[in-house]
């Protein structure tokens, strides 16, 4: 068994964005849902909030379920 | 009924009636919610969605306290409905996906990509970078962290790695943290930049 050359390239991808201090997905999934009507809503992220922009371009599972939830507000919006 | 954030709170934390009606409006909202949220990715049915609303509501009433108010609690429910539905769609997805050969297979040291596709040029010194990266990965990372994060470059997701190695989520991403960081010290004590090589790799 052997990595691909998009899998080699998707590690590498992983490792540069990692940072020292990052939040895992329960601390993620505890404050997505501000992340994400801030994000809707065109405002600003505060610093408190950028560990979970970096923890959604590393974690492929948050990021779906970001994505989802993002779906999920538009509607109600609508 | 319209309620606002402490309303929420007060009723589902509530007994009786009032409670009652909180769930049962929570639950006609989550329910409209994921059929959104899940209607593109094939796992939509009734009773599916149904499933997934009743374990939601366990854990939003279970979770009551963690709410600090930072959104709207429709918003902070949803993303918990959306947890428990997309892990469940996940672990159904795979269960029957067999990658014990991933977890098997201790000595799965790549030693050069498979697909050749980079220019001569560089080539050498992508190979010197891998072999960097791989002595990383053979020497610095142990047995559990290197499995998780192989079976995570295959696509597997971090509920069944965690299925696999009798663990939990929260507990593989911490592993898969901790190897990327080993990993990225590696690769910078070698004299290489993890954003440069990047680049050169994706190029």
């Amino acid at each position: 068994m052997s990595l691909s050359k998009k899998e080699i390239d998707a590690l590498l991808r992983l490792v540069n964005l990692t940072q020292d201090d990052e939040i895992d997905c329960e601390q993620c999934l505890s404050v997505v849902a501000e992340f994400a009507e801030r994000e809707l809503a065109g405002r600003s992220v505060p610093a408190g909030l950028e560990a979970v922009a970096q923890h959604l371009s590393i974690c492929a599972e948050c990021r779906e379920e970001y994505e989802a939830l993002q779906q999920a507000l538009n509607d109600m919006k609508e | 009924m319209n309620r606002d954030n402490e309303l929420w709170l007060a009723h589902l934390s509530s007994t009786g009636a009032d409670q009652q009606a909180a769930l049962s409006d929570l639950r006609v909202h989550l329910l409209r919610g994921l059929r959104v949220a899940l209607a593109k990715r094939g796992n939509n049915n009734d009773a599916f969605l149904e499933d997934a609303v009743q374990e939601s509501l366990l854990r939003i009433l279970a979770r009551l306290r963690q709410f600090e108010g930072r959104s709207q609690f429709l918003t902070w429910a949803m993303a918990i409905a959306i947890r428990v539905a997309m892990s469940e769609w996940r672990r159904q997805h795979w269960r029957n996906v067999s990658l014990d050969a991933v977890f098997a297979d201790n000595d799965f040291i790549p030693e050069s990509i498979a697909d050749d596709v980079m220019g001569l040029d560089s080539q050498w010194e992508q190979q010197a970078v891998l072999d960097r990266m791989y002595r990383v990965i053979r020497t610095e990372l142990t047995e559990k962290q290197r499995a998780a994060l192989f079976a995570e470059l295959k696509g597997m997701p971090m509920d069944e790695i965690a299925r696999h190695l009798g663990s939990n989520r929260n507990a593989v991403y911490k592993l898969t943290h901790d190897a990327r960081r080993r990993l990225k010290r590696g690769i910078e004590a070698a004299g290489y930049r993890a954003g440069d090589i990047h680049a050169a790799f994706a190029e």
